[in-house]
C-alpha cells in the first residue's frame, strides 16, 4: 500500500461522511452516484415496504405475548404520509377490540411499524430481553398491540382505552441513508390523548449497527422503573441511564 | 364562486396558495383547483395597501405583526403604493425595474405584499425577478455579488466528534466548499462540546488563514453563553419563523434576538461591521409548533424574513424540504416552495441561500434536488450546502454536495466569493483558472487530521 493510499483511507475511517470522493470533472464518479442511488432506493423501500403484521404476530406469540391488532385512521401510506394527525387516532372497531383486552396493565406494548417496517425486525428481540424481567417483578401486561400506519402518538390512545398505567411505543424510525431499519422506543407514563413528546423518554438507534436489543431492553426496564417511581416520563425523567429525552417535535 | 367572495385576506392569501400538503393539513387549502386559480385572481385585484390596513394577524397579539408594521418605511413604498397585487408583479418583471430599483422599493414591501405577489407569479417569473437582485453581505468573505455562488461547509457528525467533523471540513476545502460559513449542526447541547467545536473551526479557520467564517448551530441561549466564555463566535445562528407564537416554540424573541446580535457584534470578529447573525427558516413550522394563526405556511415563511431582515443578517437559509411531506409533500411542492422564499428573501433585501434538500419520506430524489439546484443557481442564490456526498449522517437527509456546488459552478460560469477564490488559488486548491487540481497528499491541510 503506498503512503498515499494509507493516507486516504486514515483520513475516509474518521468519519461515516462520504468524504474522499473522486470527481468525474465537476461531478460525482459513476461508482459513487450509483451507491448513493442504492442507499436510498433502501431507505425508500424501507418507508413503502408494508409491515408483515403476520410475521410479526408469530414472532411475539412465540416469545409468549397475546397479540391485538390495529390500524390507524390514516388508510393507506400516502394517507399516513401527508397526514400524520390521522396517524395518531384510532377507529372505531380498533377502539372495540383493545375495550375488550382491556385489564388496567402496568405497561402496554405497542409495535407499531412508524415509517420503517423493516426496523420492526428488532422488536421481538427487544421484547424476548424484557419478558422475563417484567414477569419477576410481577408487572401485569396487557397483549402486545401491533399497529399499521401508526405514528408513535398512537400509543397515548392505545394506552387510554387498555387503562394502562404507561405505555412502551416501538417503532420504525424514519430512514437515514445508512440506517433503513433503525428501531426507536418510546415510554410514555400515564398515557392520554394530547401528551407531546416532552412528555416521554426515547431510546433510538436499535439496529445490528447501533444499540444492541440486549442493551436497549435493560435501558427500557430501568427506564420503567424509574418512571414508576416517579410517575412520570419526560423532561422530569433523568436520564442517569445516559439517555437523553427527546425535545418537543 | 365570485371573485369578490374571499373577504377575508388571509383565507384568500391561502386559497390562492399553490398547492402544498402543509396547508391542506391546516385546512387552509382550496378545496378545487378553479378555486385556486379563482382566489389568484381575486389576489391580483387588491390592493398592496390593504396589506398596511388589514394585518392577517392582529398587531396587538403579535409581535412581529408589530415589527413589520411599525418598520414599514413609506417613502421606499411611494413608488409601488398605488398598485395592485397583480399591477405589482407587471411592475417587478417590466424592463424599466432593475436591481437598483428593487433594491430601493425593498423596505417598503412588507411581508405579507411580497408572499402575495409571489403566489400569482409562475416559478420562471420567481426566478426572473430574483435573478435582478443581488444582496451582497461581508465577513471575511464577500457572499451574493453578481456571478458568484458560495456555499455552506457542512461537516456533521453525529456525535460531534472533533476528528470526525475536521475530516468533512477538510474534504470540503478541498473541493472548493465553504466561502459562506463552516457550519455544523451540532448533536449536543453540552457547551463544552459545543465551545469545543467553536475553538476547532477558529484554529482552521486562522491557522490557514482562510477567508471565511465558523458557526455553530445552537439556540441563541447557548451561543450567548459561548460569548460569556470568550470563545471565538463569528456569526450566531438562530432557527426563526414568522409568528410570535412560532418563535416561542423555538425559545427566542425579538429582544433575545437583539441581545445576541449585540453580544456577537461586542465580539468585533466581523473586519467588516456588524454583520453576525445566520437565520434558518422553512416553510411549516409554525403549523407544526400550532402557531399559525390561520395564516397559509408560504405567507408565515415570509413573515420569517420580516424578522430576518430587523438583525441585518450576514445569511439567512431557508432549509426547504427537511421539515418532511406532511409540509411539502414530493419534488413539485418543494421545488416550488424553494423558488418562492428565494424570491421572497430577496425581494426583501435578504442575502438569502437555500439548503436544497429532502427527507427519505417526502416523494423527492436527488433528480428533484437537481432541478432546484440548477433554478435557484439560475436565480442567483447567494449560497447553497455543502454536504459530504449530499448525504447529512447526522440530520439524516440529504442535500447538496460539494460536488453539487462545482456542478452549478461549472454550468452557469459562476465563481466562489472572490476573496476565497483567490484563497483556493494561493494555496494550490484550485488552478489560475479556478479549476480544482488533484490534492497532493502532502497538502498541509490534509497534515491538520490526527
Amino acid at each position: 500500500m503506498t503512503d498515499e493510499v494509507a493516507r486516504l483511507q486514515a483520513w475516509r475511517s474518521l468519519t461515516q461522511a462520504r468524504i474522499g470522493l473522486g470527481r468525474s470533472g465537476a461531478s460525482l464518479a459513476t461508482r459513487d452516484v450509483l451507491g448513493f442511488a442504492l442507499d436510498h432506493a433502501r431507505a425508500r423501500d424501507a418507508v413503502h415496504t408494508p409491515l408483515d403484521a403476520q410475521a410479526l404476530d408469530r414472532e411475539v406469540r412465540d416469545l409468549g405475548f397475546d397479540t391485538v391488532h390495529v390500524a390507524s385512521l390514516a388508510h393507506d401510506r400516502q394517507t399516513y404520509l401527508a397526514r400524520p394527525d390521522l396517524g395518531t387516532r384510532l377507529p372505531p372497531d380498533a377502539v372495540a377490540r383493545l375495550r375488550e383486552a382491556e385489564c388496567q396493565p402496568d405497561l402496554a406494548i405497542v409495535l407499531a411499524d412508524g415509517l420503517s417496517s423493516q426496523a420492526l425486525r428488532h422488536a421481538a428481540p427487544v421484547l424476548g430481553h424484557m419478558r422475563q424481567p417484567l414477569l419477576d417483578e410481577g408487572s401485569r401486561l396487557a397483549p402486545v398491540v401491533i399497529a399499521t400506519q401508526a405514528r408513535v402518538a398512537l400509543g397515548d390512545e392505545i394506552g387510554v382505552e387498555l387503562k394502562a398505567a404507561m405505555v412502551l411505543v416501538l417503532i420504525g424510525e424514519r430512514p437515514g441513508m445508512s440506517s433503513p431499519d433503525s428501531l426507536g422506543a418510546y415510554l410514555t407514563w400515564n398515557p392520554m390523548v394530547g401528551r407531546t413528546n416532552a412528555e416521554r423518554n426515547c431510546v433510538s438507534n436499535i439496529r445490528t449497527e447501533g444499540l444492541q436489543p440486549a442493551a436497549a431492553a435493560e435501558t427500557l426496564l430501568w427506564l420503567m422503573r424509574e418512571a414508576q417511581r416517579g410517575s412520570l416520563t419526560g423532561l422530569g425523567l433523568k436520564d442517569l441511564s445516559g439517555l437523553s429525552t427527546i425535545s418537543p417535535a | 364562486m365570485s371573485r369578490r367572495s374571499h373577504s377575508d385576506l388571509k383565507t384568500l392569501m391561502a386559497k390562492a396558495s399553490p398547492l402544498r400538503s402543509g396547508d391542506q393539513l391546516a385546512g387552509l387549502a382550496a378545496q378545487s383547483a378553479e378555486e385556486s386559480i379563482t382566489a389568484r385572481m381575486a389576489l391580483a385585484d387588491q390592493p398592496l395597501t390593504r396589506f398596511l390596513n388589514e394585518p392577517l394577524i392582529a398587531y396587538e397579539r403579535d409581535e412581529v405583526t408589530r415589527l413589520i408594521l411599525d418598520s414599514h418605511d413609506k417613502a421606499a413604498f411611494a413608488p409601488i403604493s398605488g398598485q395592485s397585487v397583480g399591477e405589482f408583479r407587471d411592475w417587478l418583471l417590466s424592463d424599466a425595474v432593475g436591481g437598483d430599483a428593487l433594491a430601493a422599493v425593498a423596505p417598503g414591501v412588507t411581508p405579507e405584499m411580497a408572499a402575495a405577489v409571489s403566489k400569482i407569479m409562475r416559478n420562471q417569473d420567481l426566478i426572473l425577478v430574483a435573478s435582478k437582485i443581488r444582496v451582497a453581505t461581508r465577513f471575511r468573505s464577500t457572499v451574493g455579488l453578481h456571478g458568484r455562488l458560495s456555499s455552506r461547509l457542512q461537516p456533521n457528525h453525529p456525535t460531534d466528534d472533533p476528528s470526525g467533523i475536521l475530516a468533512s471540513m477538510v474534504d470540503g476545502l478541498l473541493l472548493g466548499s465553504g466561502d459562506a460559513v463552516i457550519g455544523v449542526n451540532p448533536a449536543s447541547d453540552n457547551l463544552q462540546v459545543l465551545g469545543g467545536l467553536v475553538e476547532m473551526m477558529a484554529d482552521v479557520i486562522h491557522r490557514f488563514d482562510i477567508p471565511t467564517q465558523s458557526c455553530v448551530l445552537t439556540h441563541v441561549t447557548s451561543s450567548l453563553a459561548l460569548i460569556e466564555q470568550g470563545r471565538p463566535v463569528d456569526l450566531v445562528f438562530q432557527s426563526i419563523a414568522g409568528t410570535e407564537g412560532a418563535n416561542a416554540a423555538f425559545g427566542v424573541n425579538l429582544n433575545l434576538l437583539r441581545d445576541a446580535q449585540q453580544a456577537a457584534q461586542s465580539l468585533g470578529r466581523n473586519p467588516h461591521g456588524g454583520q453576525v447573525m445566520y437565520f434558518e427558516t422553512g416553510q411549516g413550522t409554525a403549523l407544526s409548533s400550532g402557531a399559525h394563526h390561520g395564516v397559509d405556511q408560504q405567507t408565515l415563511e415570509a413573515r420569517a424574513y420580516g424578522v430576518a431582515r430587523a438583525f441585518d443578517p450576514f445569511l439567512v437559509n431557508t432549509v426547504v424540504g427537511f421539515i418532511g411531506p406532511e409540509y411539502l409533500f414530493d419534488g413539485k411542492q418543494i421545488i416550488r416552495a424553494g423558488l418562492e422564499d428565494h424570491f421572497c428573501g430577496k425581494l426583501l433585501g435578504l442575502p438569502i441561500g437555500c439548503d436544497v434538500c429532502y427527507t427519505n419520506h417526502a416523494e423527492a430524489d436527488q433528480d428533484d434536488m437537481d432541478v432546484l439546484l440548477t433554478l435557484l443557481a439560475a436565480a442567483g442564490v447567494n449560497f447553497i450546502m455543502g454536504v459530504p456526498g449530499a448525504d447529512d449522517i447526522m440530520l439524516n437527509y440529504q442535500s447538496t454536495s460539494f460536488h453539487d456546488t462545482l456542478y452549478a459552478r461549472r454550468l452557469l460560469n459562476l465563481r466562489p466569493a472572490p476573496e476565497f477564490e483567490a484563497w483556493l488559488e494561493a494555496v494550490g486548491i484550485a488552478d489560475a483558472q479556478g479549476l480544482l487540481r488533484t490534492p497532493e497528499p502532502k497538502h498541509p491541510l490534509l497534515q491538520v487530521l490526527p
